[in-house]
């Protein structure tokens, strides 16, 4: 009953990424200066846009969920926080060879777009660690809320100050896509994007899937078994959604807590 | 507006009457100065070089300060004080804010002065009007997101840990901005005019943050 439509989600993913690389290899021109190790453009830019847009999407989530109170939107800012920190490693990863094979370091001071990258990764590695120190759920997600929503406003600010604080090496793709990217390039670019973003949310569907699963599982087992035959969640074990986790005291079994009570 | 007074003279009367986080945000800072001597092998800096020293030791020691900001209100049953009473509860983060400012800004007294004895090359009287204004603009920021990260911090297992891995990389922007700020006025020749642009940086953090911070602490104080 979970996961509608993933399998469609999945089919276009695949179809974009496989467009995507059959266009940068061969389709998508050589370029002058760089030569082939330029091609690696196509993965790090859009996997670093994706990066920045779901962070600031968690924090437009957070800000929902301390707004309705429902749980849910609390799930989907963690889910995609959770995921974004994969693609940020991922883009270090591939900014630090592109850095590597284009200018000779693997790390380069001078340019602000892989600096911010990298405090952005500093913050955002610090949501778990202040999730999972929380022990009472519900406060777990007010508080991961607070943290998503002030990390998120940090994005756009914290870019500003490192491109205010380093000169210019960086090729500033974007601001040039009139005159200085062909319409080739341009163009797998684009598809480049939508792949990745497709990809970011079947990432992320996946994930909401299996968790509200394991969730379903959790309480069907115990019902069944009762409350004590399961053992209660870990700290680790992401938000949840239906039922009152964490350290529960297991004597009975609690009904499922609704959006009305919670908000009380 | 009066709750926020009554707290931050709470919180000042604390400090006076039994001096905790001051003394030790000083000593702090005093020490790193002499570590930053070994450790740099200078016996005095100029420039970024000084600018960095001066905003990195203030932002360490105001780490310190961060960590102290709730105990009390934790241990002491401070915020179910707060609950209770009839009161705004962004009354507490304004008192807090506050009072992390005062503490900053009386840490910094001594800090700048010891600075300009121990390692700072030039002199620091043509400097200070600048200072003044780039470390109140600093002050702000620390205080404004110390106050929200100590809050935050406060509930969890593990507070010590979680105040300076949150505060450190979401004051980046800040300290970039002071450090940048402050290098002309360490000039080895002589100080030089304040970076507007570095000012507005700060400015900017500022605002944002203090409004932000001001919406979302509510939702630190609910049960």
């Amino acid at each position: 009953m979970y996961g509608k439509g993933l399998r469609a989600l999945s089919l276009a993913t695949f179809a974009a990424l496989t467009a995507t690389f059959a266009l940068v290899f061969f389709y998508a021109p050589l370029d002058v200066d760089q030569g082939f190790i330029q091609k690696i453009f196509y993965v790090h830019v859009p996997v670093a846009i994706v990066t920045l847009c779901a962070y600031v999407l968690g924090a437009v989530f957070a800000a929902l969920h301390l707004k309705t109170r429902d749980r849910k939107w609390d799930l989907r800012s963690y889910v995609v926080i959770h995921i974004a920190l994969i693609f940020n490693v991922l883009g270090l990863l591939t900014g630090a060879i592109w850095a590597k094979a284009s200018w000779g370091h693997w790390w380069v001071w001078d340019e602000p777009t892989l600096v911010s990258y990298l405090i952005v990764f500093l913050l955002f590695a610090t949501y778990q660690p202040l999730r999972f120190s929380i022990e009472d759920p519900e406060r777990q997600a007010r508080y991961a809320s607070v943290f998503a929503i002030m990390a998120g406003a940090f994005v756009p600010l914290n870019f500003i100050a490192v491109r205010a604080a380093t000169a210019y090496v960086h090729p500033r793709v974007l601001a040039t896509s009139e005159g200085g990217m062909p319409g080739q390039m341009a163009f797998t670019f684009l598809i480049a994007i939508v792949a990745m973003t497709l990809l970011f949310a079947l990432l992320c569907s996946y994930e909401i899937a299996s968790k509200q699963t394991k969730w379903q599982l959790r309480a069907l087992r115990r019902r069944l078994l009762g409350s004590d035959a399961v053992a209660p969640l870990g700290r680790s074990a992401a938000p949840a959604l239906g039922e009152p986790g964490g350290r529960s005291t297991g004597s009975s079994t609690r009904p499922a807590r609704n959006p009305a009570e919670a908000a009380s | 507006m009066r709750p926020s007074v009554a707290l931050l003279r709470k919180d000042l009367l604390l400090e006076r009457r039994s001096p905790e986080a001051i003394p030790a945000m000083l000593l702090f800072s005093v020490i790193t100065f002499v570590l930053f001597h070994f450790g740099l092998g200078r016996d005095e800096v100029s420039g970024q070089l000084a600018a960095g020293v001066l905003t990195v030791t203030i932002l360490f020691a105001a780490i310190l300060g961060i960590n102290r900001l709730f105990v009390s209100e934790q241990e002491e049953g401070g915020f179910d004080g707060v609950l209770l009473a009839p009161i705004d509860r962004t009354a507490l983060f304004v008192a807090k804010a506050t009072a992390l400012f005062v503490f900053l800004t009386l840490v910094e007294i001594v800090t700048v002065t010891a600075f300009a004895i121990l390692l700072l090359g030039p002199s620091p009287f043509p400097a200070l009007p600048g200072l003044i204004i780039v470390l109140g603009l600093l002050n702000l920021a620390l205080a404004v997101v110390g106050a929200l990260v100590s809050a935050l911090a406060i509930r969890t297992r593990a507070r010590d840990l979680i105040v300076p891995i949150v505060a450190l990389p979401l004051l980046t922007p800040a300290l970039i901005a002071a450090a940048r700020g402050t290098a002309p006025l360490f000039a080895a020749a002589g100080a030089e005019s304040l970076p507007t642009k570095w000012l507005a940086v700060l400015a900017l953090y500022d605002l944002v943050f203090g409004l932000l911070a001001y919406a979302v602490f509510d939702f630190l104080l609910e049960d």
